[in-house]
């Protein structure tokens, strides 16, 4: 650790102490400081990233926020990756992989010569040991945590606390240092994708096993986490960790060397600037080089400053949630059918939207194996609408539409901007709309996916990798609170699909569910919109990916 | 005087137990919960219900407080939810930043305040007084998050001030105590001390505009109050010159309410603290709680609203004890 601190418990009786001889040792102290140092960290080489919020810790396996990922993915590597600036599955840690026929068994190839930056070698037993810790992992909290684990795998070898899920994962073979088996006790669709996820990251097993990574202890309503976790974390990325100071809320990484890429930066310091006014100050003075989600109506202004805004592929979907066990009317279909005919999304996209965000026509974007550019269309047609409307027996139709408050999110830069745009088009087909505003943290959540008190509601998702059951079998593979209908016939072809794991069997039987999807309505997609992030103009090589998956290996800064 | 202090500590129990239950019932009764924001977006229900359970949210609430009750008086106040640190060692890390920013506020607000009171009182009626009481005026009325993005957005590259955090980032000052002034002069790293200084600038001119306005114009009330004094009369018609009346007659008569209103203002400044802090990221208290508030970190919330009642509470007996020291008509029974 080059950053020594003095622990913090001692530092407030210091103060006293400090104050009282600050005049005296003012006149004899020398300078702790390397100057030269300090120098070349200021002119060169080093880029300062603004953050929207803190990290968590760095240990993947228990993280699934993206602020943490931000970091791991500059540390560590996983298996596979997405290609730079698509959702595209290309090789990372292994160079090759492939799965069996019935897609229960992964052989990955893994690169030679890789180093952790611990300076111990990656191979399969590195592998191995990573999967079996993350399968045989002990304690409710520590399994409680392993959010991305619980839903890919399903299950640990002894489920605790109330995880119930079989195990997808059923054991790996180093069967030379350079290729791992996988072994599934089922096969699924989410692979190969799913070994691009963050969590997935390859750590050190001498890192794990000395700074005790599976110490998960809960410490009131909280968990405490590891020396690992907090200070040691080790990957064979192109940076390693060097420190986190709270007090400054800055996380910085140096260059690694030995692992997959190599960095051209010396260092990036990742600040935490919660802010978004100030994190625009923040670049248009120098004092960061980049940071995500600028809002769209900053653009123009950050291009004219000379920032380069750097839009990412659309991975995300916006829509309109349709509660069916809510209101009665909402399961006759022509009456779905007819909001989807009644909202103008071409123009609220062009309204509302950054640049680059497009109509969304079903629950997958268009970057994902399984969408279908033929699935049934609903153009805007108020008069439709209207007439759908009036052979279902709802022309009076009042619709309680919750929206939230207090918050943005990659696919809902503006949610009461969203609200007025829809609910005004509603009101035109001739339903009457019931506003009801909730915060985000604070209610709404709860009351769309757990108590289902909406009729209709706005919410949206991010993709967490490339593969269709990510989308369509979250929102719609069961029976949910947020949609109140129960669809066997749907659920059964969701799983199905989830199922057909290998080859373009996959791709059509998702291509087949989005079908089903749209001929059912449960909701109305209204959009894929593209979320940016912003770079000073001196940042070169940064790639925008659409998973929000860069990777500042690339960047230089001149 | 010692049995005056043992009664006032005993009496602060209650209070504190009393906030407690407060603090805990409050936070329990809003809607959300930590489960969802430790879980992040994509909890399922299902998910949440089973965190709730694991962390024994699901418990009746008294039990809850009860385990609460019991870790808090062995001074374990649990971890953050957002940042996984023990919450103790938070307060202790981002403590220095708000007693920077608020000795700052102070010393703008009295070293400014008093003075122009002063001279709001003496020229009465005239120009400056005008302007002083429109200013004031202003400076009570303006919102601080509404005067801190001001500031940000047209003074902070005018004048080539930073618009966040308290130190430039990569600036390798040495951290001995977390006072960021008070590091650099120890280690002379004069540079780091004028970083720090220049980051403090437009934080505490933020901070330090309401008390300003209030000590402007308790000082301009209480010099005009003393200058019809009958001593100061006395003092006239004894043939004191016009400066010694006005130094040693009415200023110093006139600061004691001024005095009075600089501990209170104290007191109201770690309010404006948590807005100022927020909008330009000095980490200091007020900027953990207003991200506690925000993801609703039941731990972070319950330690630093105990801790700041704690606080408040030792203060005032402070304050009470040292009246009886500075006025001996004032008995402390």
């Amino acid at each position: 650790m080059l950053q020594l601190r003095v622990a913090r418990t001692r530092r407030i009786a210091l103060i006293g102490l400090a104050g009282a001889l600050a005049v005296s040792m003012s006149a004899c102290a020398e300078s702790k400081r390397d100057d030269n140092a300090a120098g070349g960290d200021k002119t060169g080489g080093t880029m300062v990233f603004g953050a929207t919020g803190n990290p968590k810790m760095f240990d993947p396996i228990f993280n699934d926020e993206g602020e943490t990922f931000r970091i791991t993915r500059q540390i560590y590597d996983t298996l596979l990756q997405n290609k730079p600036g698509t959702a595209d599955v290309v090789g990372s840690l292994a160079e090759k992989w492939e799965p069996s026929n019935d897609g229960k068994t992964w052989t990955f190839s893994l690169k030679k010569g890789v180093k952790f930056s611990d300076d111990t070698a990656f191979d399969a037993k590195a592998v191995c040991f990573n999967f079996d810790r993350w399968f045989n992992m002990k304690g409710a909290a520590a399994q409680s945590q392993m959010i991305y684990y619980g839903d890919v795998f399903e299950g640990f070898a002894k489920n605790e606390g109330d995880a119930t899920g079989a195990p997808v994962y059923k054991s790996c073979e180093a069967k030379d240092d350079s290729t791992a088996v996988i072994n599934l006790n089922k096969a699924k669709g989410a692979f190969p994708a799913a070994f691009t996820l963050p969590s997935f990251s390859i750590s050190s097993p001498t890192a794990l096993q000395k700074y005790n990574a599976d110490t998960v202890t809960q410490s009131g309503d909280s968990f405490s986490y590891s020396d690992y976790a907090n200070k040691f974390p080790t990957g064979t990325g192109p940076f390693k960790f060097e420190a986190w100071d709270q007090a400054k809320g800055e996380v910085s990484i140096v260059k690694s060397t030995g692992g997959t890429d190599t960095a051209k930066l010396d260092k990036l310091i990742f600040k935490v600037i919660p802010d978004e006014n100030a994190r625009k100050q923040a670049l248009k003075s120098g004092d960061i080089d980049g940071y995500d989600y600028p809002s769209p109506a900053d653009y123009a202004l950050l291009r004219n400053d000379g920032a380069q805004v750097l839009i990412r592929p659309s991975f995300n979907i916006l829509y309109l949630g349709i509660n069916q066990a809510n209101n009665p009317a909402l399961k006759d279909v022509r009456v779905r059918q007819a909001l989807a005919y009644g909202i103008n999304r071409e123009q609220f996209v062009k309204s509302k939207l950054a640049e680059g965000s497009e109509v969304a026509t079903e629950f997958v974007p268009k970057a994902i194996a399984g969408y279908n550019d033929q699935v049934p269309q609903f153009p805007y047609d108020p008069e439709k609408a209207k007439q759908l409307l009036a052979a279902a027996g709802a022309s009076n139709l009042t619709l309680n539409f919750y929206y939230p408050t207090e918050v943005t999110r990659p696919y809902m830069p503006n949610p009461a901007d969203t609200f007025t745009a829809i609910s005004e088009d509603l009101k035109k087909i001739g339903i009457k709309v019931e506003a009801i505003a909730k915060p985000w943290n604070g209610g709404y959540k709860d009351d769309v996916q757990k108590a289902g008190k909406q009729d209709v509601h706005l919410l949206g998702w991010t993709g967490d990798y490339n593969d269709a059951g990510n989308f369509v079998g979250t929102f719609f593979g069961r029976s949910k609170a947020e949609f109140g209908f129960d669809n066997p016939a749907l659920f059964s072809a969701i799983a199905a699909a989830d199922a057909a794991a290998v080859g373009d069997a996959h791709t059509k039987a998702y291509e087949e569910v989005n079908k089903q999807i749209m001929d059912y309505m449960p909701a109305v997609p209204i959009a894929y919109p593209t979320p940016a992030l912003v770079v000073g103009a001196k940042i070169k090589g940064v790639v925008a990916s659409p998973l929000t998956d860069e990777r500042f290996n690339t960047v230089t800064k001149g | 005087m010692l049995r005056f202090i043992v009664r006032r500590l005993l009496q602060a129990i209650p209070t504190l137990l009393i906030l407690s239950i407060l603090v805990f019932a409050w936070l329990r009764a809003l809607p959300g919960g930590p489960a969802g924001a430790m879980l992040g977006d994509k909890a399922t229900p299902e998910k949440i219900a089973n965190l709730n359970h694991i962390l024994g949210l699901d418990q009746p609430i008294y039990l809850q407080y009860i385990k609460f009750l019991g870790r808090v008086l062995t001074g374990d106040f649990g971890n953050s939810l957002i940042s996984t640190q023990p919450v103790v060692q938070e307060v202790l890390d981002f403590l220095p930043a708000t007693i920077e920013l608020s000795f700052a506020a102070l010393f703008i607000a009295v070293g400014l305040g008093i003075p122009l009171g002063y001279l709001a009182a003496r020229f009465r009626g005239g120009i400056i007084d005008n302007l002083t009481i429109v200013v004031t005026l202003v400076g009570v009325a303006v919102p601080v998050f509404f005067l801190g993005y001001l500031l940000q957005n047209n003074l902070a590259e005018p004048l080539g001030l930073p618009s966040q955090g308290r130190l430039t980032t990569g600036l390798d000052a040495t951290d001995i105590t977390g006072f960021a002034i008070l590091d650099g002069i120890l280690t002379q790293e004069w540079d780091a001390v004028w970083d720090a200084i220049r980051h403090l600038i437009l934080p505490a001119i933020t901070l330090a505009t309401i008390p300003l306005a209030v000590i402007t114009r308790i000082t301009r009330a209480s010099v005009l109050d003393v200058m019809n004094e009958d001593f100061i009369r006395t003092a006239q018609s004894k043939g004191l010159a016009e400066q010694t009346i006005r130094g040693r007659h009415v200023l110093r008569n006139a600061l004691l309410p001024v005095a009075t209103t600089i501990g209170l203002q104290t007191g109201l400044l770690l309010g404006g603290a948590v807005l100022t802090e927020r909008v330009f990221t000095f980490r200091g208290l007020g900027f953990l709680l207003a991200e506690g508030i925000e993801r609703k970190d039941y731990p972070r919330l319950q330690a630093l609203i105990l801790l700041g009642a704690l606080v408040y509470v030792l203060v005032n007996m402070l304050v009470d004890v040292s009246y009886g020291l500075i006025d001996p008509r004032v008995r402390v029974r």
